[in-house]
């Protein structure tokens, strides 16, 4: 695809602290490569204001590679901007064109405070994994390779789930800021093993009353998680994650 | 499990399984009431009609019935505002219909209009029946006749198809959800649910239409033509 530069228009939210208002910003950048990843383009606009001696804006990154799910950015009103199954990180400038008018948000969610401008408290995910989204093992030497048979489809299925990266997408994008998508990717991914079966009814009991707790809401099916997930993760593992609950409140399991 | 019903999914599962059941109604509703299309509709739809009215296990039924619709309504509500409640600071561009069907984000507005239509649809039919059958006559109304009365007014027409558009609209969405939340909605089952549940939201309210309409235009036999055999 050819190269062009771009002038472009940025309202950028910024926020001091959780307990500040926050307000829109308004910034120009100019020439800016079609080549730069959207993040490298907020590199040059903070060396801009470095330069004019004001406040960079705080944004979240890690990798820039797509794996990390720091880049959470909510971007002219889609999680990561316009690209199917892009994390903000590998959106590049050439999804926009000379003169655009870019709105850069944080993801909006109760349980996702704002620490300051882009940037958001995502630990809440952590304490959700924390509940249940592991195996008890003694880890001794690693096992021979295939010592556990598993089925073909049950492991696509599972490494599929198993490719959710953490980003928040999929609560920013719900209308409920549900948090149904995520947690649905770690039920399946490891109720769909031997390795996670022992533990998969209190697992999912623990993990939904931590996900209750930390004030996500309840999920609807309006599939705008699946629409906005970077990985592609299917709303089929919301369906899942719905029966392992029943079956497991059903068998009289209790969350502890 | 102390949680079940009323943790976030366990609030779903009410919603799922009250929706279903209201689903099934519409089936045995639906049915009854087109009879009256039928050759010798009027017939056959009052003695349907009375047999509903009088079974008593249908009655008991009818409990349940209204049980479920009040537990699905105000859980409907409920859940509404406290899902609207999740996210205090909203976003300066939404999304709009990119990544999310408008009927799907709807259903407490498209549920509040059902329930505007189904109050009315209520006090025409279900109340002066009940009242006529255990304050008045003893009898059932007759059901037909009242109909062809209630259905001269254009307004009430009117009221009676938006609220059967609102139905349909909340279906489109509400039929397949359902089973998504009761786990149900398998790779094996999705396409014929999906497929079931949109042709079940178009056809079922549109026959419900077709009610009002026919006797406004005057399309079905006048309730004077028609006199009980027994
Ligand atoms: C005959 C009338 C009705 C039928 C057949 C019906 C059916 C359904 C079904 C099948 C669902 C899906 C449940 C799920 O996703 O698990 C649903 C959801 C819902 N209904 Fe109804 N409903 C009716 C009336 C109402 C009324 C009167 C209200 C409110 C005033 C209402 C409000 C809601 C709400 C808020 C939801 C949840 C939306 C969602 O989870 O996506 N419904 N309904
Ligand atoms: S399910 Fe998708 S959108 Fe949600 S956290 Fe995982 S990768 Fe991100
Ligand atoms: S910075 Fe790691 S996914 Fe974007």
């Amino acid at each position: 695809m050819e190269h062009y530069n771009m002038n472009l228009t940025l309202k950028v939210w910024r926020q001091q602290n959780a307990q500040s208002q926050g307000a829109f910003e308004t910034y120009s950048v100019k020439e800016i490569s079609s080549e730069m990843s959207f993040l490298e383009m907020f590199d040059v606009l903070n060396e801009q204001l470095i330069h004019e001696g004001k406040e960079p804006i705080t944004f979240d990154h890690d990798c820039r590679e797509g794996i990390c799910g720091a880049c959470s950015m909510h971007i002219n009103g889609q999680a990561h901007g316009p690209w199917h199954e892009t994390t903000t990180c590998q959106l590049h400038m050439r999804a926009f064109k000379d003169g655009d008018t870019i709105v850069v948000e944080p993801w909006r969610a109760a349980a996702f405070p704002v620490i300051k401008d882009l940037m958001v408290d995502r630990t809440a995910f952590d304490r959700i994994i924390q509940a249940g989204g592991y195996i008890s093992v003694n880890t001794g030497n690693a096992q021979d390779a295939n010592n556990l048979p598993i089925a073909k489809d049950k492991a696509d299925e599972s490494f599929a789930a198993a490719t959710c990266i953490g980003c928040g997408a999929c609560v920013a994008s719900c209308k409920n800021a549900s948090a149904s998508l995520f947690l649905s990717a770690k039920v399946a991914h490891l109720a769909l093993l031997p390795q996670g079966d022992a533990e998969r009814k209190t697992r999912v009991l623990n993990m939904v009353e931590q996900m209750d707790k930390e004030g996500f809401g309840a999920c609807t099916n309006t599939g705008a998680c699946e629409a906005e997930c970077p990985k592609g993760i299917s709303i089929m593992n919301i369906r899942r994650l719905n029966a392992e609950y029943i079956r497991a409140g059903l068998s009289g399991s209790i969350a502890k | 499990m102390k949680n079940f019903l009323t943790s976030s999914i366990g609030k779903k599962l009410v919603m799922g399984i009250t929706g279903v059941s209201l689903i099934g109604f519409l089936v045995v509703h639906c049915y009854i009431n087109s009879l009256i299309f039928l050759p010798d509709g009027i017939r056959r739809f009052t003695e349907a009609g009375h047999f509903m009215g009088t079974n008593p296990i249908i009655r008991t039924l009818e409990i349940g019935l209204f049980a479920g619709i009040i537990l699905h309504i105000v859980q409907g509500l409920m859940l509404t505002v406290q899902n609207k409640s999740k996210r205090p600071v909203g976003y300066n561009v939404s999304p709009g219909n990119k990544s999310s069907k408008w009927y799907s984000r709807s259903m407490g507005l498209l549920g509040t209009l059902i329930l505007l239509f189904l109050v009315m649809h209520i006090s025409h039919f279900w109340v002066p029946n009940r009242y006529s059958q255990h304050f008045g006559s003893g009898y059932e109304i007759n059901l037909y006749e009242k109909m062809e009365m209630v259905f001269q007014d254009p307004i009430v027409v009117l009221v009676y198809v938006l609220g059967c558009i609102s139905l349909a609209w909340h279906l489109l969405h509400g039929f397949w959800s359902a089973f998504q939340t009761l786990g149900l909605y398998t790779p094996r089952y999705a396409p014929l649910i999906k497929g079931l549940g949109t042709a079940f939201s178009i056809i079922v309210p549109l026959i419900f239409i077709a009610m009002p309409v026919a006797f406004y235009f005057g399309w079905l036999p006048p309730a004077s033509s028609y006199v009980p055999s027994h």
